[in-house]
Parts: C-alpha cells; sequence; structure tokens
C-alpha cells in the first residue's frame, strides 16, 4: 500500500511538471502566435512589441525562463493580472473559494441523491422504477447546461419570479442566489453518478456471493447493506471523486451564465482577454486539483479493495 | 449431399452483402423502443439538416425585422417568422434549421476523427503492450487530467477558433478516453484462444488487431460511439455559447443563446428554441445508446 | 421431534418451468425423490438435464422467471412452495444448506471469514457473538483446515481453492442443517483437493448425520460419496437405485450409454473404445414425444417408445429400490446388445519427431514492494518451467499430465512459439525452435505444427463465420489459392469431423460446445500438420460429447499418422488414449514412462496420489486411498529440493526440502525423480487393482 501511494503522488508531481511545461510552450513561447501581438492587439506596430516582450524578459533563453517561471510558481508569485490589473493571487483566492462553496453545495445534495436513485434502482433491475429513473437519468444528461440554465431561468426567474436571475452576489452573500446554479450543475450530474451506481449495484445484486447470502437464510437488510453495499459503492465513489474534476468544467457555463464570480468565470475571462499569467494560474489549479481528486480516487479504491489491499 | 455446392450458396462478399447485414441489424432496434423514440429524433434532425435550403423561410443570416414574435408574419409580407425573430433580425427557424447543418457536419466529423485516433492508439498499446502502452497511457493520463471544458479553452485560446480547429481539439481531447476503452477492450479479448489461433498460424500483428479482436469489441464501441456524438454536439454547443465556437456569422445553435440571452426576460422565444433544439438531438443519440446497449445485453 | 424413520426430503411428481419471451421452457418434468436422514443422495446427468434446477427448487430460489409449475416438495413434513418468505429464510442456512460450484465466486471478497461464518448461527439462533465465534472455529477445525483462528482473519482471496471450499461447507454445517445441497461442489478444483473434498463430503453424513443432496455430471464422484443415485436426462430421471445395484446392472439405455462413454479402466483405445452416444441432447421446447431419450436410442422400437409419457417402473428381482423409465427394459440384454466393433489398427510409430531437452522457461515478474525497492531485487521468477526432458515419435501419442500451476500451458506456448524459451532446447524434425518466436518461424515450421485449444467457447471467433475461418487456414497453409479449391477443402473437413456441410456459412454462436470443439479441431488438422498440441480439448464438454470429441481427434490422428501431445489432468481420459505419459508438478517432471509403466508400481509418490484421486465409475475396481496434506507452494518461490516435498506422504527426511532428486531410470524410457530408492517403490502395491473379467459380478450372476 504504501509504495503505491508514493508511486501515486510522485506520478502526481509528474504529471503537474510536464503540465506545466506543456502549458508554458503553448502560452510563453512563440510556438502558437507571439505572445505580444495578443497582448498588445493587432495593431500595435513592432516596436511597441519588442519594448513589451523586453520588459517582460521575453528575449531570454527559453529554459531559463521556464525555471523562473516555474520556481515562481511554486513560491506564490503567480505574476500580474492584465484584465484586472493586480496580482493573480489577489484575484484567484477568493474566486477559488466561491467556486468551493458553489460545489460543496451541489455535492452535498447531488451524492446522497445519486446514490440512493441508483441503489433503488441497481436492487431492482428492470423494473419500473429502474427504467424511469434510467430515462429520467438520460434525459438530464441530455441538456446541455446552459440549455437546462435556460430553461431553469424562464421557469424560476421569468415565469415564477421565485429566484433571482443572477447571482453576482453583489450586496453579500445571498444563499438564494446560489440555488439556480448549484440546481443546473446537480441536474446535469446526478444522471451520470445514478446510472454508475445503479450499474455497480446491479452487477453486485446479480452476483453468486450474494445468492449465498440470500440462501444463508439472512435478513434482506444485511444482504443489501453488510454484503451488497460493501462492494457495490467500491466503484461509485471513485466516480464520485472523479466529478470533482467534471465539476471544474462545470462551473465554467453556470458561472457565466449566472455571473457567478467564481474560478471558472475567472478562467474564461482570462482565456477571452488573453491575460496569460492568470491564465496560466487557473489552468495549473484546476490540473492541480484534478490530478489531487484522480489520486485520492486511485488511493482510495485501492484501499476500499480487499483483494488489491491485503494481495 | 452433393460433393460440389452451386456458387449461389457461396458466402457473398462485398458491400451489397454489408449493406444489407447493416440494414437486418436496424430491424433489431424494434426491440426496444427507447431506441426506436431515438432514432427517430436522430432522423428527424438529420432530414432537417439535409433539406435546410427547402425548409427555410429565409435566409438565416439577413436582418429582416428584428424583435419579432413566434408566429407573427413578416412586415414586407414574405413569410412568417413562425419561430420569431432575434435582435438583429434574423428569423430563428432558419437559423435553427440551418445551425443543424453545421452541427452534424461537424460532430460526426470531429468524433469519426477521435475515433480513428484512438482506437489505433488502444489496439496498439493493448496488444503490443511493453514501452509503447506505457508511454501512450502516460500520455492519456495527463490528458485526461485536465477539466475537459479547461482543456478546450486552452486549445481554441492557443490555436483560435474555426471549424476544422474545433475538430482538431475534440480529437486531441477525446481520443485519450477512447484509447482507454479501446485498450481495455483489447487487454481482455487477446486472451482469447481464437487470438491464440491466430497468432498460431503466424499472422501478422495488424491482422490479428484488425480482423480477430476489433470486429468482437464493436458491441461497447458502438454504444460508446452513440454516446461520444452527444458529449460532442454538448462540447460544440457549449463553446460556441462561451463564444469561443464557430465565428460569426454562421448559425451556431449555442452562439444563439449566448448572443440572446440578455434579452431572454422579454423575449424568452430568443433563447429557448435552440436550446430545445440542441437538447433534442443530443437526446436522440443518448436514447440510441441506451436502446443499443439494451439490445446487446439481451444477446 | 427427530423422527429417524421420516424422510427428509420428499420431492413428488416435481415439474420447474421458465417463463422466457419465448415461452414457457419445462426445465425438470416429473422428478420424484425420497431422502432419508443421514443418507446420501446422488443426482448425476449432463448439462441442461435439469439437476441444479432441482437444487434451486428445493431452495426456492429460481429468479424471476423460473416456477414451480406442478407438484410438491416436502420438506420435514412442510410444504416448501407453500411456506412465506419469512418461513423460508428461516429454513434456509440452518436447515438446509447450500454448496456451491464455484468457492471464490460464493464468498463475498470484502468481508472476513468469521463475519460470514458467524452470521449464519446469529441469524438463526438465539446467541452471542462469542458463542458464534467459538462455533465458527471448531467447524473449521471439523472441516480439516490448519490453523482456524487465520482462516477466520482472512479475506476469501487469501486461501486457496481447496481453502475456500472448505469454509463454505463449515458455513453450511454451521447451524447443523438436516440436508445439505451439494452442486457440484469440485468441478472447479484440482483433482488431488478434489480428492480431500470428497473424502470429507463422505465423513459428513457420518459425523453429523447430515443427510445430502450431491449434484455432478462425474459418476465416479457418485460412485464415491454416495447410497443412492438418480440419473436424469432432459428433465427427467430415467433411472434411481442403490449404488451398487445401477453400477452393475444399469437397466436404461442413456445409463449404459454414459458408463460405455467414460474412459473406465478397461477400456482402451485400441480393442474397447469408447462408444459415443449419437445424436444430441434435444432442445427443451423440442423434446420428443413418449421417452425423451427415442432419438438416440439402440434399442428404439417405433410405436411403443414415442407415444405418450409413461412413469418409471420398478425392477423387479432387485435388492433394493431400483426403478427405471424404460418400456422395453426387461428385453433389453445389455451386454449382448452392442455389435462389437473390429478393434482398431493401433498406430504404428515411426521415428523421433521431437526431442526436448532441458527446457526452461522462466517469466520475469517486476518486484514492487518496498523491500524490493530498498534491495534493489527488483525481478524475480516465475519458473513455469524447470529442466523438462522427453521425446515423442511419429504416430505416438504423449500425455503431458499435471494440476493448475504445472507449468503444462507455459510448455504448450514454448513450442507453440507464443514464448520463447530460457535455456535448453526443443528439437523438431531436427531444428531447435525453443528459442524461435512464432513470427520468426518459417511458414512449414508453422504449419507442421498446431494446437487443439481448452475452451469450445473461446476457440472460434464470434465474429466471423465458420467457413471463413478455416478456409484462412487452408489459404496459408494447405497451399491452395483458388477459392473453389479451398470451399472443397472445407466442406471436406467439415465431413471428417462429421458435421453438416451447412455450417460453413454459420456463426459460432449457433453452435453446440461439441460442435464448436470439432470445428477447432477441422481447424487444427486443416494445414495437415506433423503434429498436434490438445490443450485439455474435452475438459469442458459433457460426457457423452467428450467422447465422441475423443474418438474423433483418435480416428483422425489414426489416418494421418499425426504426432498428437495430449495435455490433461484427467488420468482417466489419459490411460484411456495414450501412448507415454509425463507428469508434471510445479515446473518439474516427476516421472515420465509409456501408459502401463507409469499406472503401475513403481510410482513417484505424486503420480501415486494422483491415481488414487481420480474418481472411477466402476464399483468393482478398488482404489488405495491416499489424500495430500499442505498447500501448493507458491511458484516464485519453489522448495530448494524436491518441489513436492511440502505435500508428499512418502516425504523422506530433509533431504527432500533442501536437495533436488535425482533422475532414476527404471526402465529404458521410464524415469522417476525422487530421493527414495527405486527397490522401495517398487515394494510399494497398485492403487488401482482392475478385477479379471471373469472374476466380475455380472459374469458370475445373470441379473
Amino acid at each position: 500500500m504504501v509504495t503505491l501511494v508514493i508511486k501515486r503522488i510522485g506520478f502526481m508531481i509528474i504529471t503537474m511538471i510536464v503540465v506545466s511545461l506543456i502549458l508554458f510552450i503553448l502560452l510563453e513561447t512563440g510556438l502558437t502566435g507571439d505572445p505580444a501581438t495578443r497582448v498588445l492587439g493587432q495593431f500595435s506596430n513592432e516596436e511597441q512589441r519588442e519594448m513589451w516582450r523586453e520588459q517582460h524578459g521575453y528575449n531570454q533563453p527559453v529554459a531559463l525562463r521556464y525555471l523562473k517561471w516555474l520556481g515562481n510558481f511554486a513560491t506564490g508569485d503567480l505574476g500580474d493580472s492584465i484584465r484586472f490589473k493586480t496580482p493573480v493571487a489577489e484575484v484567484l483566492l477568493p474566486r477559488l473559494w466561491n467556486t468551493a462553496i458553489l460545489g460543496f453545495w451541489t455535492f452535498a445534495i447531488m451524492i446522497p441523491l445519486s446514490l440512493a436513485l441508483g441503489v433503488l434502482s441497481g436492487m431492482k433491475e428492470g423494473s419500473l422504477l429502474d427504467r424511469s429513473i434510467s430515462v429520467f437519468g438520460i434525459i438530464t444528461t441530455s441538456i446541455p447546461e446552459f440549455a437546462s440554465a435556460v430553461f431553469f431561468s424562464a421557469l424560476f426567474v421569468f415565469g415564477l419570479k421565485w429566484l433571482p436571475g443572477t447571482s453576482s452576489m453583489s450586496s453579500g452573500f445571498d444563499f438564494r442566489q446560489l440555488i439556480l446554479p448549484a440546481m443546473v450543475l446537480i441536474v446535469y450530474d446526478f444522471g451520470y453518478v445514478a446510472r454508475m451506481t445503479r450499474a455497480s449495484m446491479a452487477e453486485v445484486m446479480t452476483s453468486q456471493y450474494i445468492r449465498t447470502a440470500v440462501l444463508k437464510g439472512l435478513p434482506y437488510r444485511r444482504v443489501i447493506l453488510t454484503h451488497a453495499l460493501r462492494n457495490a459503492l467500491i466503484a461509485p465513489f471513485t466516480v464520485i471523486m472523479l466529478q470533482i474534476n467534471w465539476l471544474l468544467s462545470g462551473v465554467i457555463v453556470v458561472e457565466f451564465f449566472f455571473a457567478y464570480k467564481g474560478f471558472g468565470a475567472l478562467l474564461l475571462e482570462a482565456s477571452l482577454n488573453n491575460d496569460i499569467a492568470l491564465l496560466e494560474a487557473c489552468a495549473m489549479v484546476a490540473v492541480c486539483v484534478a490530478v489531487t481528486t484522480q489520486t485520492i480516487a486511485d488511493i482510495g479504491y485501492t484501499f476500499l479493495n480487499p483483494r488489491i489491499r491485503f494481495s | 449431399m452433393s460433393t460440389t455446392i452451386a456458387k449461389s450458396e457461396m458466402p457473398q462478399a462485398g458491400y451489397g452483402a454489408a449493406f444489407i447485414r447493416a440494414l437486418k441489424s436496424f430491424a433489431l432496434l424494434r426491440e426496444s423502443w427507447v431506441g426506436m423514440v431515438g432514432t427517430f429524433l436522430i432522423l428527424f434532425w438529420v432530414l432537417v439538416a439535409l433539406f435546410a435550403p427547402l425548409l427555410a423561410p429565409f435566409d438565416p443570416n439577413s436582418s429582416i425585422q428584428p424583435f419579432a414574435k413566434p408566429g407573427m408574419a413578416a412586415a414586407n409580407g414574405s413569410g412568417t417568422f413562425w419561430l420569431g425573430t432575434d435582435h438583429i433580425g434574423r428569423d430563428i427557424l432558419s437559423r435553427i434549421v440551418w445551425g443543424s447543418r453545421t452541427v452534424l457536419i461537424y460532430a460526426p466529423l470531429a468524433t469519426l476523427s477521435a475515433y480513428t485516433v484512438g482506437i489505433l492508439m488502444g489496439l496498439w498499446a493493448g496488444y503490443r503492450g511493453g514501452w509503447v502502452d506505457d508511454l501512450l497511457s502516460r500520455i492519456a493520463d495527463i490528458i485526461l487530467s485536465f477539466p475537459v471544458l479547461v482543456l478546450y479553452i486552452i486549445i481554441i485560446a492557443t490555436i483560435g477558433a474555426s471549424g476544422i480547429n474545433i475538430i482538431l481539439a475534440i480529437t486531441f481531447a477525446s481520443s485519450p478516453g477512447i484509447m482507454r476503452i479501446v485498450r481495455g477492450l483489447v487487454l481482455d479479448l487477446r486472451n482469447r484462444d481464437y487470438v491464440a489461433a491466430a497468432q498460431t498460424r503466424g499472422e501478422s500483428d495488424w491482422r490479428v488487431m484488425l480482423v480477430e479482436i476489433l470486429p468482437n469489441a464493436r458491441g461497447p464501441l458502438i454504444v460508446d460511439a452513440c454516446l461520444r456524438l452527444g458529449y460532442v454536439i454538448i462540447t460544440i454547443g457549449v463553446l460556441g455559447f462561451l463564444g469561443l465556437g464557430l465565428p460569426p456569422p454562421d448559425p451556431d445553435w449555442g452562439g444563439m443563446v449566448n448572443e440572446t440571452r440578455q434579452m431572454a426576460m422579454a423575449f424568452p422565444h430568443m433563447t429557448l428554441f435552440p436550446c430545445i433544439a440542441i437538447s433534442t438531438l443530443i437526446l436522440g443519440f443518448n436514447l440510441l445508446a441506451d436502446g443499443l446497449r439494451e439490445i446487446s445485453l439481451r444477446d | 421431534m427427530d423422527d429417524s424413520q421420516n424422510p427428509v426430503l420428499v420431492c413428488k411428481d416435481l415439474c420447474v418451468s421458465y417463463y422466457t419471451r419465448a415461452g414457457e421452457i419445462p426445465a425438470v418434468v416429473d422428478f420424484s425423490l425420497t431422502v432419508m436422514p443421514g443418507e446420501t443422495i446422488g443426482i448425476v446427468g449432463e448439462s441442461g438435464c435439469g439437476k441444479s434446477t432441482v437444487a434451486m427448487a428445493i431452495m426456492q430460489y429460481m429468479g424471476n422467471n423460473g416456477g414451480i409449475k406442478s407438484g410438491s416438495i416436502t420438506f420435514k413434513g412442510r410444504d416448501l412452495t407453500k411456506l412465506t418468505d419469512d418461513e423460508l429464510r428461516g429454513i434456509r442456512g440452518s436447515d438446509i444448506a447450500m454448496i456451491y460450484q464455484e468457492p471464490f465466486a460464493s464468498l463475498n471478497p470484502s468481508l472476513k471469514i468469521s463475519t460470514q461464518l458467524m452470521e449464519v448461527p446469529l441469524a438463526h439462533e438465539n446467541i452471542s457473538a462469542g458463542e458464534a465465534r467459538q462455533r465458527a472455529v471448531e467447524m473449521l477445525a471439523a472441516v480439516k483446515l490448519p490453523d482456524p483462528e487465520r482462516v477466520m482473519e482472512a479475506y476469501p482471496h487469501q486461501l486457496s481453492g481447496g481453502q475456500q471450499q472448505r469454509v463454505v461447507i463449515a458455513m453450511g454445517l454451521l447451524s447443523n442443517p438436516s440436508l445439505l445441497l451439494l452442486d457440484e461442489p469440485t468441478t472447479a478444483l484440482d483433482v488431488t483437493v478434489e480428492a480431500g473434498i470428497v473424502k470429507l463430503v463422505a465423513d459428513i453424513s457420518k459425523q453429523f448425520g447430515t443427510s445430502q443432496i450431491y449434484i455432478s455430471h462425474n459418476l465416479g464422484l457418485i460412485l464415491e460419496t454416495c447410497d443412492r443415485v438418480f440419473v436424469m436426462y432432459s428433465g427427467e430421471v430415467v433411472e434411481e437405485g442403490t449404488i451398487d445395484s445401477l453400477f452393475t446392472w444399469p437397466k436404461h439405455p442413456y445409463t449404459h450409454g454414459l458408463f460405455a462413454c467414460i474412459p473406465l479402466p478397461t477400456a482402451d483405445k485400441t480393442t474397447a473404445p469408447l462408444k459415443p452416444i449419437r445424436g444430441q441432447l434435444p432442445l427443451p421446447f423440442e423434446r420428443p414425444r413418449g421417452c425423451y431419450y427415442h432419438p438416440r436410442c439402440d434399442h428404439y422400437q417405433e410405436g411403443l417408445c414415442d407415444q405418450d409419457h409413461f412413469k418409471m417402473e420398478h425392477v423387479e428381482g432387485s435388492a433394493a429400490d431400483h426403478r427405471v423409465r424404460c418400456l422395453r427394459w426387461r428385453e433389453i440384454d445389455h451386454r449382448k446388445a452392442a455389435p462389437e466393433e473390429e478393434a482398431k489398427e493401433p498406430v504404428k510409430l515411426g521415428k523421433r519427431v521431437l526431442s526436448v531437452d532441458g527446457l526452461k522457461k522462466y517469466y520475469e515478474v517486476r518486484d514492487t514492494s518496498l523491500l524490493a525497492l530498498i534491495t534493489g531485487k527488483r525481478a524475480r521468477y516465475v519458473k513455469a518451467n524447470e529442466e523438462l526432458n522427453f521425446t515423442a515419435s511419429e504416430g505416438e501419442t504423449v500425455a503431458i499430465v499435471g494440476e493448475s500451476g504445472c507449468g503444462k500451458s507455459t510448455f504448450a506456448k514454448v513450442l507453440m512459439g507464443l514464448e520463447t524459451s530460457t535455456e535448453g532446447e526443443i528439437r523438431h524434425k531436427g531444428k531447435d525452435i525453443s528459442d524461435i518466436e512464432v513470427r520468426d518461424r518459417s511458414a512449414k515450421q508453422i504449419s507442421s505444427l498446431q494446437m487443439v485449444f481448452q475452451n469450445p467457447f473461446d476457440t472460434l471467433n464470434p465474429s466471423h463465420s465458420i467457413g471463413a475461418q478455416i478456409s484462412r487456414v487452408i489459404r496459408r497453409f494447405g497451399g491452395e489459392d483458388d477459392k473453389k479449391k479451398v470451399f472443397q477443402r472445407v466442406m471436406g473437413l467439415l465431413d471428417t469431423v462429421k458435421l453438416p456441410r451447412d455450417f460453413y456459412f454459420r456463426k459460432p454462436r449457433q453452435l453446440s460446445g461439441g460442435q464448436k470443439q470439432r470445428i477447432g479441431i477441422a481447424r487444427a488438422f486443416a494445414g495437415n500438420p506433423d503434429m498436434v498440441i490438445a490443450d485439455e480439448p474435452v475438459s469442458a464438454l459433457d460426457v457423452s460429447v467428450a467422447a465422441a470429441v475423443t474418438e474423433l481427434l483418435m480416428e483422425i490422428q489414426r489416418e494421418n499418422k499425426t504426432t498428437l501431445l495430449f495435455i490433461s489432468h484427467d488420468l482417466s481420459v489419459v490411460r484411456y488414449l495414450s501412448d507415454r505419459i509425463v507428469v508434471m508438478y510445479l515446473g518439474h517432471i516427476l516421472e515420465r514412462g509409456t501408459t502401463e509403466e507409469v499406472f503401475a508400481p513403481p510410482y513417484h509418490p505424486y503420480t501415486e496420489a494422483l491415481l488414487s484421486a481420480v474418481p472411477i465409475a466402476d464399483p468393482e475396481v478398488t482404489k488405495r486411498e491416499i489424500v495430500l496434506e499442505g498447500n501448493l507452494p507458491s511458484a516464485m518461490k519453489p522448495p530448494a529440493g524436491c518441489p513436492f516435498c511440502t505435500r508428499c506422504h512418502r516425504r523422506v527426511g530433509e533431504i527432500c526440502d533442501n536437495q533436488p532428486p535425482p533422475e532414476q531410470t527404471v526402465a529404458d524410457r521410464h524415469v522417476i525423480k525422487c530421493h527414495i530408492p527405486l527397490e522401495e517403490l517398487r515394494k510399494v502395491p497398485p492403487v488401482i487393482t482392475v478385477p479379471d473379467e471373469s472374476d466380475r459380478l455380472h459374469a458370475r450372476q445373470t441379473q
């Protein structure tokens, strides 16, 4: 086990370094267009660009620039945001926190809901309940987030007038502004997690050891709770950890739509405005979160599965 | 039992027979009503896209009469705005009809491209293993460690938005996932005795991969392809919505929603109809995938 | 309330059907059975006969689409079909318990053994956890598991197959049930492990007084464990009786046919070949009128056997209750009925074609433990083949015998070129092929060496038609390119394997297991190879199908004078068809010689144990009982000395653990690898004793 953890963390670090290299090459070298032109615009002239490059240290050798950049990054100096005219860290951290709040509430509702529905439909495979949940899940995953945002807005904001249309939280934290963004995320994702849980549960329910448990005369509750769930929930655990990765994508659309001042909207703004330092920082943070959750998922799966843990 | 058999009894090869076999497998779909509904939805949009010039009452890009409500007739008598017009005056129905073409050209192309790359990499990694597998799997892991939309944003931000670039971006972002699936299937299938039989005949690696292994992986891959087409359509829609999609004025359903959402309170039709359009198309593919999965499980 | 004269279980005219979208499929028809206390009943039959369905019906666990159509199942006076769910739950596990075919799949991989054992009495009786634990530990000792405390704390995957099955048996016996159902409990286990389980099962009724129903397809196992036996065919019982009377005087043509299919010690491939049952098992919804067996019966009489369905009749004059479902049983004299076939010409052996010399195959395994990282010794070796030496001649059948993990499959892979050897030579027709991979071999080398695979369901590519697959082989090796000629050759091959010609167009999933295996044989012989390796070709097939396929293989070999390397774990089949035998254990060859030499003393101790473990369905054959204790060592850490030292019942002392045993030559090409001196081994009495024909019961009596 210990070796596995060490290996995984090592791989995580390597991934981060490789990603940083890729980002650096894409954004900071001239490979995909001159950074100066990107920042200063099409109509700047060569002199201005040269000055900008000199100012920002672009004329040094690439390897040196990369190491400096990496060093800065690791020590917390993330550069300055062109769009916001402040150090990146000052903009990034509060936004990250906001997204964390949104993510927390989304998961707090989505996970119990999808696990419960998944387990119930897996237990009674082929039943009406199962088919209805399945079809409902398919329908919800077919509606892109921006479309469901449109539908929910039309219903709750313009129609019933229950909820506010934007979530900019301009007058302090308002829980009601969190509802629509969270709802869009929950509705879109619960179908997938429920389906994975259902598949895992259905597979377990048809396994031979469940037959053994039933034919031992155990009460049905014990069969489900002790024998079935113990095995059926291993796969959904990994799925849920990986949903954090998905969440980072999902919040981009939702925050953009509802003007929620979160990390996703920040990333989008950075890319639309060619704010390189901000974009790099956001990308690295996103990948860091993603890779960490994947590592936790991997380690967790090994830990939960006795066959691998004690081999 | 005669010793010679007439030519007509010999197995027919060629495309004619393959086409007939494909038609026969469509008939299987009758067993799953979910699959039927999905196919119907997809066919509907395919026909709309095919006959776009005939179905669209107006030119999708010309500004005629802004802010018309659905069902309103054009002031100059040239037709009816069945779904209304947007803030620039373009007929929404026409834009949706022509937009279906955009989606139904780019999405399958991108998916096909991703699949070709993914299958080739997955076959090779799964069958030969060794350092190639290690390398490809590590690369796949790294690409897959990006949150998907973040990856797209970075790619489009660096290489710019255009039709070809979007296909490239989708290929790049999707093929690792496909590679993983194919690799998993190949790892399972390569231990079968019929593969060993082919190997002991001295068949070449590529023949074993393409003739012996790949046809037996087609079940899960076809289901995945349908689902993935759905995801790709969502991606194209989302990119359009975020302003990173195909550049205007090509009608792009996601772009349509983005351009008109500020006015959604007063003129909901501008955002609602493109959303319904894209949702039904994606629903079609997801239902079809579910139907295919149901059928393959029943076998 | 334990009245030992009342039956424990009575099934009366039981009919069980499955209800699918295709309609009703009767699985069990008119089944009647009585089990007395302490009795062990055997139910024997081939796949699809309904024996497992009977067990599930007794447990009332037939799934969503199965149900009892008519008849009753009475357990200790209560009708099981009329009980509520709660009442059923009370009986299951405590009064009726079940043992399953695959022990690992039947245990929950995420729970400790202690939890899974203790919950049985805790759910049914009012006892404390401490008491339950105590009982569990005692039961583990009763099923002869060494170190019960360690087993309690283990997870299922940490135990071997045999240990897992003992745990399942312990789990079944914990609440002292009156009835134990065993559904093929040893099919998934190695032969020597199976012998231990079989002995345990036989002891259970003596020790605990439990009645047992033992379901199997293997008549030999039934003989060793049961008191009475029921033979099932296509959903109904065709004959029932005590072991003695049914095994000595089988009355039903199917029962008799089954015995003729089994390679008993009296069978011989040239003088007394197996007689496969012709025809096929009828599909459940295509059962014929009258007697279900009549299309395949040699004694079929039109107008009599194909009329209405009929009941079982008592065989008069038999000592105990012997019943048979046949209208002609009085007239049929099985001894005279079968026409004598001419003895086949034995194949004349030619020159030496295969010579294996000092072959070693080690697999490298990366050790990823922390210890290895630190010490730097990352590579460890699985010693799959160690110093193999033997030869084969043209036309000869050499059997490679051993249990799982002995290295026989690895050897096959090296021979076929799917792997290369680590050391040593394999000379085939003069050339050393041991280090040449398949892709580097010449077309001639490849075509002269082909293989028949074990698993009929995987042996053919499901996506291509049969004809396409065989044509491919012919085009590659047969030297034919012309479409018409290739087609003719394929047709010829289909004839040779006795399959209808229109199978050319079929896909594998439309064929049965036996038919697929025949195609596998056709494919292997399509290129006219000199040598064919058959890797357990009939292990996955039913008895009657296996007999047909075995005979087919023999016939083709005779005609083409092919050298056959027959890999198997089944010593009965091996004795039947091989000329020479090589016995492998943990990568070593422990004994090799001709069939007669290996089956007679002097034996290697492992051969002795193997012979003792083979179930033989002949009640007059006597066998010495040898049960091995101890565990199979890991292939990565084999013992420094003899690989068999951890389980050997004749272990001499420390020399066995530390020094590799020498090869002792008993006769020309009969070699035993053991420390025990040959004179001592020669004194060992034979394991299997077959009485002479004249001494047999049915020669002496006329019943």
